[in-house]
């Protein structure tokens, strides 16, 4: 049983960082593909990353349902740390949670759990932020989209189980579907739904 | 403590976290209209309360921030707007479309080629395309999820039928990556092209309205147009009475009550550049600024 006392602090200052967090997550979801460093340091309930918390500092609150996958809902941690942070209710259902946190990628719900908006409201849409191994290195995909300038080349270690043919259907729903953010401790890379991934050789 | 003190950048938190949430999912479905919760600001409607908004949810203290209204540096909305967040967020300001990192406009965007590390903020009065085609918002709202876009061509038609060429000149609707058409706010038709594969994100707040949109960079953003009756950017056949730039938008100014009228550069910022560098324009032939060089 965790007291407020021993819980992990929140942001030093939550003003600028949470500021300053944003515009990491802006720029990631601007330019996809593009590794983006989270400046901002705060507390971190295990298994929570030092991005994965800052973010969700920066963007949660009372309006935004969270779900957490099974590994971060195993203790009551991650989810009293961020009630007490955000007052973002946690919720069990995936499907009406505006932001999903999840640490294991191979245990990953398949999409359709997930909320995709409707096609008036595509905006009313789960964004999953997914704890990953590396940012820097692992398989190499091709991007393509808006926010790329051509192509760009992503290496890395994700880990979702057939995650191309997932980001594939995902593309196909356009406008509706779900935007991920990819943490890898500090490191942050975005896939929006606009973006489109290959598996690239070597 | 003195005085009380705003929050950095004027809004409450929880105001800033609603519009930073809108913000990404505009970016996310580039051109589609995000509701947010407007709220409030110390200005009137129709002054910038979306922009500033927008700008108010990203800018930070490390960014340097230029407000153009019409292209102007030093009209009273650019100028009350840039004290605005000068007083209440401390940032540096800046008239150079070169140095500033964060742009908010009013109706323009600048000649200078924007760049990647830049954001381009728009104030827009009424974000909805189709609003004056169809008044209903949860009509537009269907035309946009099927991609129904009809009507906006038959409305182009119309133009055509009537005056043998598109006469729109400026909210001229566009179509971001192939998907949504959308309203670039007031802004010549003249500086659609520059909206196209730009570097810079571009990010669009309507206050009155409640709508956040955005073109992340790279995006394809093409003018409405028919195949014989292509999009051409409007201009006028004049070039800057102070610093001769072909290339650049033009105000018209009338100079007596005998019809004289003068072409000058829109965008401040560049005529003064252009300015400094030695070029004249007709209106300009003595020597530019004598003063800065003495």
């Amino acid at each position: 049983m965790t007291t407020v006392a021993e819980m992990p602090a929140g942001f030093a200052d939550k003003v600028l960082a949470a500021q300053s967090t944003f515009r990491s997550v802006m720029d990631a979801m601007a330019r996809p593909g593009t590794v983006q460093r989270i400046q901002a340091v705060s507390g971190v309930p295990a298994p929570m990353m030092r991005g994965a918390a800052a973010i969700a500092l920066t963007l949660f609150d009372q309006d935004t349902p969270v779900w957490l996958d099974s590994k971060l809902a195993a203790t009551m941690d991650v989810a009293k740390w961020i009630k007490f942070h955000t007052s973002a209710p946690v919720i069990a259902d995936p499907a009406v949670c505006t932001f999903a946190v999840v640490a294991d990628p191979a245990a990953l719900p398949s999409f359709e759990h997930f909320a995709f908006g409707s096609g008036e409201y595509p905006d009313r849409s789960t964004t999953i932020i997914l704890q990953v191994a590396s940012l820097t290195e692992g398989p190499a995909y091709e991007l393509r989209g808006p926010g790329i300038d051509g192509a760009t080349i992503l290496r890395a270690a994700i880990g979702v189980p057939d995650l191309l043919d997932r980001l594939a259907l995902n593309a196909s729903l356009f406008p509706r579907g779900i935007d991920l953010v990819l943490v890898s401790g500090e490191s942050i890379v975005a896939l929006p739904r606009t973006t489109r991934l290959v598996a690239k050789e070597g | 403590m003195n005085a009380p003190t705003y929050n950095f950048a004027y809004l409450d938190e929880q105001t800033k976290r609603m519009i930073r949430r809108a913000i990404l999912k505009a970016i996310a479905i580039p051109g589609y209209q995000v509701p947010f919760a407007s709220r409030e600001m110390p200005m009137p409607y129709g002054w910038g309360t979306g922009g500033v908004q927008v700008t108010a949810a990203i800018l930070g203290p490390i960014d340097k921030l230029k407000v153009i209204d019409q292209g102007s540096d030093d009209t009273t909305n650019a100028i009350s707007i840039r004290k605005f967040f000068e007083k209440t967020a401390g940032v540096a300001v800046t008239t150079s479309t070169g140095d500033a990192t964060v742009i908010q406009t009013r109706h323009r965007i600048p000649e200078a080629t924007l760049q990647a590390h830049q954001v381009l903020v728009y104030q827009v009065p009424i974000p909805e395309p189709l609003r004056f085609l169809e008044p209903r918002e949860t009509e537009t709202r269907r035309m946009h999820a099927l991609a129904e876009y009809g009507l906006m061509h038959v409305k182009l038609y119309e133009d055509i039928a009537r005056f043998g060429h598109i006469a729109t000149s400026y909210a001229y609707p566009v179509k971001v990556n192939a998907r949504y058409v959308m309203d670039p706010s007031p802004t010549p038709k003249f500086d659609n092209p520059k909206m196209d594969n730009c570097a810079a994100l571009q990010l669009f707040g309507a206050g009155r309205e409640k709508r956040i949109y955005a073109i992340p960079p790279y995006t394809s953003v093409v003018s409405l147009d028919f195949e014989d009756h292509p999009f051409e950017p409007y201009k006028h056949k004049a070039c800057c009475a102070l610093c001769n730039a072909e290339d650049s938008y033009l105000d018209e100014i009338v100079t007596d009550n005998k019809g004289s009228r003068m072409f000058v550069c829109s965008d401040t910022d560049y005529c003064e550049t252009r300015q400094s560098q030695g070029h004249r324009g007709s209106e300009n032939a003595a020597p530019y600024a004598e003063s800065a060089n003495a």
